[in-house]
């Protein structure tokens, strides 16, 4: 049976940590290898609501941001929206390349691509949806199979 | 969470303890250029005691990485656990880095 998880948060960056904790405390009745749920989905969850604090919602603290979880034996999905006016997300650049590797930012979309099994925006880019599931072939973080 | 700083011989070493997230990553760099600005000039983060780094956390390693190394000091990365090696290798800023196994080898490098 699939539970539903829902918060919202003042656009507070120091509300983050605690609100990825909970929602964590609340996933491990998915069958999820502990450490593909601390760091894939921690991460990304905290890449997802960092951004939405810092610049969907501006940092205006007036405007908050709505999480929605929904855990499942075997998948997390993890929906944040803002009230921001959205943003393009192929237009940042790759953080990997020569020119972008000394950057102080830009790494949050990537980090959620690299970690999460699905990552969609909705069409005006002030939501971001994040999968990530329990496949035994595919316990790595960078989602690679380990091999024998 | 926070971070605890202290000077063994000729080196700064700061512990991070809890995650290096958007929400303290500044408290970090505010302490790391304190002491730049006090005179050190050698650094080891010793991150044996950190649960995740998120991409905030990486970008202020890396602005502390520039501001060190443009007052001629060294900056080494120490005690990364598997999960924080993989953050480290995915943006691979593993080739930016000097990153030591542990504390100790972090000082004898420096």
């Amino acid at each position: 049976m699939n539970t539903k998880l829902i918060l919202e948060l003042p656009n507070d960056l120091r509300e983050i940590e605690h609100a990825v904790e909970f929602v964590m405390q609340r996933c491990t009745t998915c069958q999820m290898q502990g450490r593909k749920l601390k760091l894939n989905l921690g991460v990304s969850l905290t890449e997802a609501l960092s951004n939405a604090m810092l610049y969907g919602n501006d940092k205006d603290s007036r405007k908050r941001v709505r999480i929605e979880v929904i855990v499942g034996e075997h998948e997390i999905k993890a929906r944040v929206t803002d009230e921001g006016a959205g943003f393009d997300p192929g237009g940042i650049p790759d953080p990997t390349s020569p020119d972008h590797l000394e950057k102080c930012s830009g790494r949050g979309l990537f980090l959620m691509r690299e970690l999460m099994d699905e990552v969609h925006f909705n069409e005006s880019g002030n939501q971001v949806t994040l999968v990530i599931r329990s496949d035994t072939d595919d316990d790595e973080a960078g989602g690679e199979a380990d091999e024998a | 969470m926070g971070f605890q700083m202290e000077r063994l011989g000729e080196v700064t070493v700061v512990d991070v303890e809890g995650q290096l997230i958007v929400g303290n990553r500044q408290k970090l760099k505010e302490k790391v250029l304190e002491q730049l600005e006090g005179g050190d000039r050698k650094f080891v983060i010793d991150f044996s005691n950190t649960g995740y780094i998120d991409s905030s956390g990486l970008g202020v390693l890396v602005s502390l990485s520039k501001k060190i190394r443009e007052q001629g000091g060294e900056l080494r990365l120490a005690g990364l656990n598997e999960d924080l090696r993989t953050l480290f290798e995915l943006t691979k800023l593993d080739t930016l880095f000097k990153i030591a196994n542990s504390r100790r080898e972090a000082m004898v490098d420096l």
